[in-house]
């Protein structure tokens, strides 16, 4: 068994894990954190996308203990039903979701997207978002909702730093 | 995943020595592909010993080279204004690898490690020389469209699944790497292995050696330069066919080039004997038709791949033509 201590949105954490347990499943399983999916498992689909000390990364291609030490944020530390972060916002007033399977990894992909590039063309949103897989939308309305998201957020006086993006109210 | 011993280096000298008393032992850095075929019990180590504590993620000038450290991410190195800079085509070759996820996690070093697509490789189930030595090559008469045409031997015929190992090939970058007997330095057409009789080895590291860099020479006409991929769809695919294109023109005329030929050898490719009939030629089509000819000798096709010896001459002269533009 191996002791990783690890922040995840905003709380600390220590368990004994066994070495090949992934990170999501330690997000999932241990914390009970089920709002980060598992879709394909063979880091294709993006569903378990999560952010690694600011950074989207696919917690199915990521063992828990190499996370050890870091932070990490799920979408139930982007936002919640009381404070909805603008992506979360833009997906909703867009309609850039219908299962809903690929929407949390869709969006902390997305919120990645921005930080690399707060202000992308329509080629460079579906450029960006080639790590994310939905089946239900045809991507349209989600290109949408991200160019709504960059539009909220760079209207946001000062402009939201991404660290201030990051763990909204942790529980 | 079969359960293995994790171990999280605090010295690379810690990490050489984990790694070489146990045979089975395998570096972890970003996992990205390790991880995947530790899933489909492709790998299956005793040992993981995690290097991602090492003070090897530095990307700078040193000198007449460019330092890039074997922990450097792929997103990091692409988004480096030295890279971008000296060798527009390393940054083009990397923001087209894989996905944006897996470019924050993945780094240089196990990029240039990263093992072949091929789906008889993947399946622990079909024969593969490369996987299971001797017991022969399913992609020779099976399902080969995306294999090798260069490089290939009658034991393996798997494509080098990199893109940055391919501009990387092409500017003479030299791999740096520390082990149980010292430190060495191998230029990266050196590094790679052909199949032949041996697909297996696919590197010229021994068991314990740890890359820890990657200096690349930079080269007076490297900002003229291009990759250019070709895959079955736009995004988040690999190459059915790439090139790596530099070149020094004056006058029109080429006074050097530097090319590299991706996703269709067994190892990156480089046509030295194309680049040989480039300089002092006219940049012209003709010309570039001619290099795409020579590149592509001895190419051979399996059947489902035949398609590959025609495309890739396509895309290098597609890819002279953007750069000499």
């Amino acid at each position: 068994m191996e002791t990783v201590n690890i922040e995840v949105n905003g709380r600390s954490y220590s368990n004994e894990v066994e070495p090949r347990l992934l990170l999501v499943h330690y997000l999932r399983d241990t914390l009970g954190l089920t709002g980060t999916h598992v879709g394909c498992d063979t880091s294709s689909c993006g569903a378990c996308t999560v952010l690694l000390d600011g950074i989207s990364v696919k917690s199915c291609t990521v063992f828990a203990a190499q996370a050890g030490g870091h932070a990490v944020t799920t979408i139930e530390g982007i936002g919640n039903s009381g404070a909805l972060h603008p992506m979360q916002e833009a997906f909703w007033a867009k309609h850039g979701l219908q299962c809903g399977f690929c929407t949390p990894g869709m969006i902390v992909s997305c919120i990645d997207l921005l930080r690399r590039n707060p202000d992308p063309s329509d080629a460079e949103i579906r450029a960006g978002i080639e790590g994310n897989l939905c089946r239900c939308t045809g991507y349209e309305n989600i290109v949408r909702a991200v160019r709504a998201a960059a539009a909220a957020m760079k209207a946001d006086e000062p402009r939201r730093s991404v660290a201030e993006l990051l763990p909204v109210g942790a529980s | 995943m079969n359960p293995f011993r994790y171990e999280r280096a605090q010295s690379g000298a810690a990490a050489i020595a984990a790694a070489q008393h146990d045979g089975d032992a395998r570096f972890v850095a970003g996992g990205t592909n390790i991880l995947d075929l530790m899933k489909i019990h492709v790998e299956a180590p005793s040992l993981l010993v995690d290097i991602n504590r090492l003070p090897l993620s530095k990307i700078e000038l040193r000198g007449d080279s460019v330092h890039i450290g074997a922990l450097a991410r792929l997103n990091d190195v692409a988004a480096h204004p030295v890279v971008r800079q000296a060798f527009p085509m390393v940054a083009i070759a990397l923001e087209q690898s894989a996905s944006p996820q897996l470019r924050n996690m993945a780094s240089m070093g196990g990029n240039l490690l990263q093992r072949t697509r091929c789906a008889y490789f993947r399946d622990v189930a079909a024969p593969c020389n490369k996987r299971a030595p001797g017991s022969g090559c399913g992609a020779i008469g099976g399902e080969n469209r995306m294999e090798a045409i260069l490089g290939t031997s009658e034991r393996c015929i798997a494509t080098h699944a990199s893109d940055v190992a391919v501009p990387l090939v092409a500017l003479d970058a030299v791999v740096n790497v520390a082990g149980p007997q010292g430190s060495r330095s191998i230029v990266l057409s050196d590094f790679y292995r052909l199949p032949g009789a041996t697909p297996h080895l696919e590197t010229v590291l021994v068991h314990g050696e740890l890359i820890t860099g990657l200096s690349v020479p930079v080269l007076p006409f490297g900002a003229r330069s291009t990759y250019l991929k070709v895959r079955d769809r736009a995004q988040y695919e690999f190459a059915l066919g790439s090139a790596a294109v530099a070149l020094d023109i004056e006058g029109g005329t080429i006074r050097q080039a530097r090319l590299a030929l991706g996703g269709v050898g067994t190892v990156p490719w480089r046509p030295r004997a194309a680049e040989h009939d480039l300089t002092g030629a006219p940049a012209t089509r003709t010309a570039f038709e001619g290099a795409a000819e020579a590149a592509l000798t001895g190419a051979r096709g399996y059947g489902m791949n035949d398609f590959k010896i025609a495309l890739a001459k396509r895309t290098l002269v597609r890819a002279l033509e953007m750069v000499a533009a």
